[in-house]
């Protein structure tokens, strides 16, 4: 009994969702300019945060893999440091960005330019609460791999380098990539961290679900539409995920 | 060019002397925990050793694997999933800096040379255990060793194609002729591969000499039950 009102509780809404949906009107819902503009925005600001998170990510998550020699007090701190965005509410990670990236913030005083409510504020945001999703996807694909290959790679005559983007990057490339969509899923979908420290300026930080959630009192049926939207692009990325789908994002 | 190494792995218990010449492949006989896996292991460079390995003048001691120029057959092959037999075969040449086309083309030659050109194309998890094992060695060969170790070549492989491989393998590294030790715990491999041999038991060397010594005055217990199923055969 409490597990079917689990279930019910967890899929009824999204079956509400569905049948609500002003399917008729969803082709001009979407087409309307502040949605296109919502839609742009998120993206492309997702796409840019999930190349961020990759650049970043994949050297962190080769050092994670790496650092099973370290002395255990570093090697779990920096772990513990790397998953507190994912336990953290959204918006104390908005507040702490703003502190440390804000006018008066730490290292925002002295930078010539400001950050929050640009569009790379809506970056920053996005990438702090996603990145740990890569990185830990990308340190569980390297942790199952068969570090032999590198070894028989070394003595054919491969230079660190050579291993790294010949063998092992390659090798755990599926886990790459079910990291980056994860990365762009919750890119895409955050809302707490981006609203706090970019603000919800249409065009340059009102991403979908700001304006999913502004529109929802103006418009409902638009707001309905987009929310349709994310949950198609959720869905897709689940639906490529599922044979792949790395232990330790789910552990 | 002969290798000569007197070398001693402390933590794992093992110490041996040896010396191996051009043309007389060295059989590093022995029973499982030995301490053979070891001794290629530190020749290549993958395990911490402290004593001396010198390839012709070369001394080896300290030299990073890559720099090594020892060339390693591994027990599982360890061909690289997500590249094609030519490619597994080509990355030596291109890993030391040769182009791709010119690694290309000789990774071909090697497959040629091994009889296995028609294989370029597939992946290691479309070949049977003994194209992989022929695949291995093409690569190992390709990478240009001074010195090639061949850990148990053959226990990946089922019995009923052990014999025809062995000696087709035998044929390979008599061709290829550079200085060659095979690490087994089989008396075939070492009658079908070897010109000497050493025996190794908890670590250190207890018989040496050449095959057929070893067959007309087994030192050990273990030497004498190995000799003694094998001529029953």
């Amino acid at each position: 009994m409490p597990a079917g009102v689990a279930v019910a509780l967890l899929v009824l809404p999204l079956v509400a969702l569905i049948i609500r949906a002003p399917w008729t009107q969803l082709p001009a819902l979407l087409a309307e300019p502040t949605v296109v503009q919502a839609l742009g925005l998120s993206l492309a600001t997702a796409s840019i945060s999930t190349l961020v998170c990759l650049v970043l990510g994949v050297p962190l998550a080769l050092v994670l893999a790496g650092s099973a020699q370290w002395p255990a007090v570093p090697r779990r701190l920096l772990r513990a440091l790397i998953t507190v965005p994912l336990v953290l509410p959204p918006v104390v990670g908005g507040v702490a960005l703003l502190l440390l990236l804000g006018r008066r913030g730490i290292i925002g005083q002295w930078l010539p330019f400001t950050i929050p409510f640009t569009p790379a504020a809506v970056v920053i945001a996005q990438v702090f609460v996603s990145m740990p999703f890569l990185v830990i996807a990308v340190e569980g694909a390297l942790r199952a791999s068969d570090s032999r290959f590198e070894v028989a790679a070394a003595t054919l005559g491969a230079s660190r380098f050579t291993i790294l983007r010949r063998i092992t990057l390659p090798l755990v490339a599926p886990g790459i990539a079910s990291g980056a969509l994860l990365c762009f899923t919750r890119s895409l979908g955050e809302f707490g961290a981006t609203i706090t420290f970019a603000g919800s300026f249409p065009g340059t930080t009102q991403t979908l679900p700001i304006s999913t959630y502004l529109l929802l009192q103006t418009d409902p049926n638009a707001a309905i539409a987009l929310s349709l939207v994310l949950m198609v692009v959720s869905v897709a990325v689940l639906v490529s995920l599922r044979d792949r789908w790395v232990p330790g994002v789910l552990a | 060019m002969s290798l000569a190494a007197s070398l001693a792995v402390t933590a794992r218990g093992v110490s041996l002397d040896l010396v191996v010449e051009q043309g007389r492949t060295l059989a590093l006989l022995g029973p499982n925990g030995a301490g053979k896996s070891t001794v290629l292991g530190a020749l290549a460079g993958l395990v911490d050793y402290t004593g001396t390995v010198r390839v012709g003048d070369r001394s080896l001691d300290g030299v990073e694997p890559e720099h090594r120029r020892v060339g390693y057959l591994f027990q599982d092959y360890l061909l690289f999933p997500h590249l094609s037999v030519l490619e597994n075969v080509a990355f030596g040449p291109r890993a030391q800096g040769t182009g791709k086309i010119a690694s290309r083309a000789s990774a071909g030659e090697w497959l040629e040379r091994l009889g296995i050109a028609e294989l370029a194309a597939r992946r290691s998890q479309q070949l049977s255990g003994g194209q992989q094992q022929r695949v291995a060695l093409a690569r190992a060969l390709a990478s240009e060793p001074e010195l090639l170790l061949l850990d148990e070549p053959l226990a990946a492989l089922d019995v009923e194609i052990r014999d025809e491989v062995r000696s087709e393998l035998a044929e390979h590294i008599h061709d290829w002729g550079g200085l060659t030790i095979v690490v087994t715990h089989s008396f075939d491999d070492v009658t079908a591969l070897a010109a000497d041999v050493i025996v190794l038991e908890k670590g250190a060397a207890t018989q040496r000499g050449s095959v057929r010594e070893l067959i007309a005055e087994p030192a050990t217990s273990y030497v004498r039950k190995l000799v003694a199923s094998w001529s029953e055969d």
